[in-house]
């Protein structure tokens, strides 16, 4: 097996005749933190989403630690399941099970699907709830979670099935600074064990500060990508320095580049 | 302006067009100058009162020519009004007809409440059996064990709550007097107790009967006016005795197949005696048979006393028919609601059908199709069918509501479990399906507290619930009042918790899982 956690080639995918995907190339090697930037619309949550077998698509190859996928339909039941333990995802909103206490969330998976005895599981599920900073809460339902806690619930849920290449949607979105810090040596210490992270995001600062890779995509393709301090300095790309003079105005307001 | 104009006299035709139609309504008489409003049930049938089978709007039957004698003598036209057998007493007394005739018995109770007619015709309650059971069934002594039917709120069927506790047969209580028999040709039944007059129109119509020659009882027909139309009454007693000595009513009863050597003696005691006093004392021919077997007429508390023992174990009845058909409801409503959202287009086609075929029609129909219409094929037991019934076609609903609940579960959810790596099963088993009926349980309670009272349709296939029990009650005594407060009391008796068990349910539900 390559070193290479992820690996797309020409990914392309069709919504009728609009190209959301049009021949995404991108390699991920195990244990790097990989953010994903560019505008809205661009693509960034759709390659997740095809990455994580929620959607099919029409072109090209994806390899997510040796698991092939094939363009066309859905895959077969047989190739899901052996993704299903390569990929874990973090959405956007979170998603968590609306019905179920914050530790109920983390340890269904194990034990339904990975078939862990429930004692076993739910310690695990205290153990990582502890790790994200958020055992205190582990009997709350979703809804009596903020948005910070909710969001390091569902990573601790992504986390329960332990699968080697973690995709977020807009980790820090629900976050303060000082979370987004928090956040960012959490997934950091991740990486150091061996996990793969592939980030969308709009926030630069957590790019700069905590990514080892950045991968600009712009309508639909990767245009440009390299080290943070390198991309987000002296962008190369049209897309790219759209996207940071967009991003800075709103975020930061004082330091405007135009 | 000008079109305001031409507009004024248009509305004022239409507003003349609608104070004309209320006032039409409005004088729509009670008691019209010219007429005799009379009320019976068509669907008693030939020989009593029937539609006229070459204009349905018209009816035939000896009820008919005994209120038309009654009517020319007044010199009035009669004029028919269809009303149900079982509500004929309280409609009189509402002044929705004048007088009532169709089949009515003479009993005590309608004695105390009516203005009652000298009789016009007796009839001998008897025993029809199966031919093959003709030597063993001669009796109701013979028929200890068995299951008896008559219709409801007669005669007949006080008869047979007697014998239920005497003899040890098992009464049911019918809606109209035709089933009665066919049940007893498929074997449902092993008897029926009713009017000769029944009986022989029965015999006529189903083959394989037999009808035993012992009279049970003797009974008489009459017809019932308001209390306060006892002058009418006399008026009319008059013109049946005349009617009596003249043969015009022998004539009737002649053209109808249904005079005996019965009719001359009671036409005489009838003869010999002076009209009943106003206010319906007995008049010396008051039927034999409910003399002895309906006991003579209540108070309201000697009633209450009587009567909520049966009301209760029907509520019973009610209450178990309505938590076993929602049971059925739910499972039978999960299974076509999960299988129009994951199957495929043929089983999503004919759940379709059958969701729609059966909210679309009306569940009476359902029960009597499934009861009577399939009896060829398969014999259900009433009970079973009315739980069939009644839970099949709530299924149609429940389905409804899961399938949208369902629907309404945010995409992201089942994404996210999906993600995990659940099964479409483990999906729909851990976070679709609870989520779903979370979101259900509201309108589910009102579908079971719906279901609770429209069981009382279920009296139609003979299982006597709540509603029926009442309806038996209230034609036994005559009034309305008190087993109407009683049976809305139960019912909200049974509906009350109900509603707060759900609440409390759901309250739990929304509690965390873990």
């Amino acid at each position: 097996m390559s070193g290479l956690v992820l690996d797309a080639r020409g990914v392309t995918l069709r919504r009728g005749s609009r190209e959301v995907l049009r021949g995404v190339d991108l390699q991920v090697g195990r244990g790097e933190l990989v953010a994903l930037m560019g505008l809205s619309g661009g693509g960034k949550t759709t390659f997740l989403r095809a990455v994580a077998g929620l959607e099919a698509f029409d072109e090209g190859t994806l390899s997510v630690d040796g698991v092939q996928l094939q363009p066309g339909s859905v895959p077969s039941a047989e190739v899901l399941r052996a993704l299903r333990r390569k990929v874990g995802m973090v959405f956007q909103f979170h998603y968590l099970f609306e019905h179920m206490t914050a530790i109920h969330n983390v340890w269904l998976a194990p034990v339904h699907v990975h078939k862990v005895p429930r004692t076993e599981a739910e310690r695990r599920a205290r153990a990582l709830l502890d790790q994200m900073g958020v055992a205190a809460r582990a009997h709350a339902l979703p809804r009596e979670l903020s948005g910070g806690e909710a969001q390091r619930v569902a990573i601790a849920r992504a986390l329960a099935v332990d699968p080697p290449l973690l995709l977020m949607d807009e980790p820090t979105a629900s976050l303060d600074p000082a979370r987004r810090d928090e956040l960012g040596e959490t997934l950091t210490r991740l990486t150091q064990s061996g996990r793969t992270l592939l980030a969308a995001t709009h926030d630069d600062d957590f790019v700069r500060d905590h990514a080892d890779r950045v991968v600009v995509m712009a309508d639909g393709r990767v245009v440009e990508q390299g080290i943070p301090s390198q991309v987000l300095t002296s962008p190369r790309h049209p897309a790219t320095r759209q996207l940071l003079s967009q991003k800075k105005t709103p975020n930061a307001g004082a330091s405007t580049h135009e | 302006m000008n079109a305001v104009r031409r507009g004024r006299p248009q509305l004022a035709i239409v507003w003349l067009a609608i104070v004309l139609l209320a006032a039409t309504v409005a004088a729509q008489p009670p008691a019209a100058a010219g007429e005799l409003r009379w009320g019976g049930d068509p669907e008693g049938g030939s020989p009593y009162v029937e539609a006229d089978p070459r204009d349905p709007t018209l009816v035939v039957g000896f009820d008919v020519d005994v209120a038309t004698l009654i009517a020319k003598a007044l010199g009035v036209r009669p004029r028919f009004v269809s009303v149900q057998f079982a509500s004929i007493d309280a409609s009189v007394k509402r002044g929705d007809f004048v007088i009532g005739m169709s089949g009515i018995e003479d009993t005590p109770a309608r004695r105390a409440t009516l203005a009652v007619t000298v009789p016009y015709y007796e009839f001998r309650e008897v025993i029809t059996v199966r031919a093959a059971d003709a030597a063993r069934f001669r009796a109701l002594a013979d028929l200890r064990g068995k299951r008896v039917g008559t219709l409801g709120g007669t005669i007949a069927y006080e008869i047979l709550l007697k014998a239920q506790e005497n003899l040890g047969i098992v009464a049911v209580s019918y809606d109209d007097d035709v089933h009665p028999y066919s049940d007893l040709v498929l074997g449902r039944l092993d008897a029926v107790l009713l009017d000769h007059v029944l009986a022989e129109k029965a015999m006529r119509r189903e083959r394989g009967l037999a009808t035993q020659p012992a009279t049970v009882a003797v009974g008489h027909y009459v017809g019932v006016l308001d209390r306060g139309n006892a002058a009418l009454r006399d008026r009319i007693d008059q013109i049946l005795r005349v009617a009596m000595r003249d043969g015009s009513l022998e004539a009737i009863f002649r053209r109808w197949g249904i005079w005996n050597d019965d009719q001359p003696k009671l036409y005489a005691r009838v003869r010999g005696t002076p009209t009943a006093a106003a206010g319906g004392g007995t008049d010396g021919t008051a039927s034999e048979a409910a003399a002895s077997y309906g006991g003579g007429p209540m108070d309201a508390s000697t009633a209450v006393v009587r009567y909520l023992p049966a009301l209760v174990s029907a509520a019973l009845i009610t209450i178990v028919l309505s938590c076993l058909s929602m049971a059925l409801a739910v499972m039978a409503g999960v299974l076509v609601a999960s299988g129009r959202v994951y199957g495929g287009p043929v089983l999503r086609g004919v759940l379709t059908v059958y969701v729609e075929l059966t909210r679309g029609t009306p569940v009476l129909l359902q029960l009597f199709v499934l009861y009577y219409g399939l009896a060829e094929v398969v014999r259900l037991p009433a009970f079973v069918a009315a739980l069939l019934g009644l839970g099949l076609n709530y299924a149609a609903y429940e389905s409804e509501i899961y399938r949208s609940a369902l629907e309404a579960v945010p995409r992201g959810q089942l994404e996210a479990a999906r993600v995990l790596g659940l099964s479409e099963r483990q999906v729909f088993a851990l976070v679709r399906g609870p989520q779903a009926l979370r979101l259900a349980l509201a309108p589910m309670t009102n579908d079971f507290v719906a279901l609770l009272k429209d069981s009382s349709l279920v009296s139609v296939l003979t299982v006597v619930e709540l509603t029926k029990q009442t309806q038996i009650f209230a034609a036994n005594l005559g009034s309305w009042v008190v087993p109407g407060a009683l049976c809305a009391m139960l019912y909200l008796a049974m509906s009350l918790p109900l509603s707060r068990a759900a609440r409390r349910m759901e309250a739990k539900w929304k509690a965390p899982t873990s």
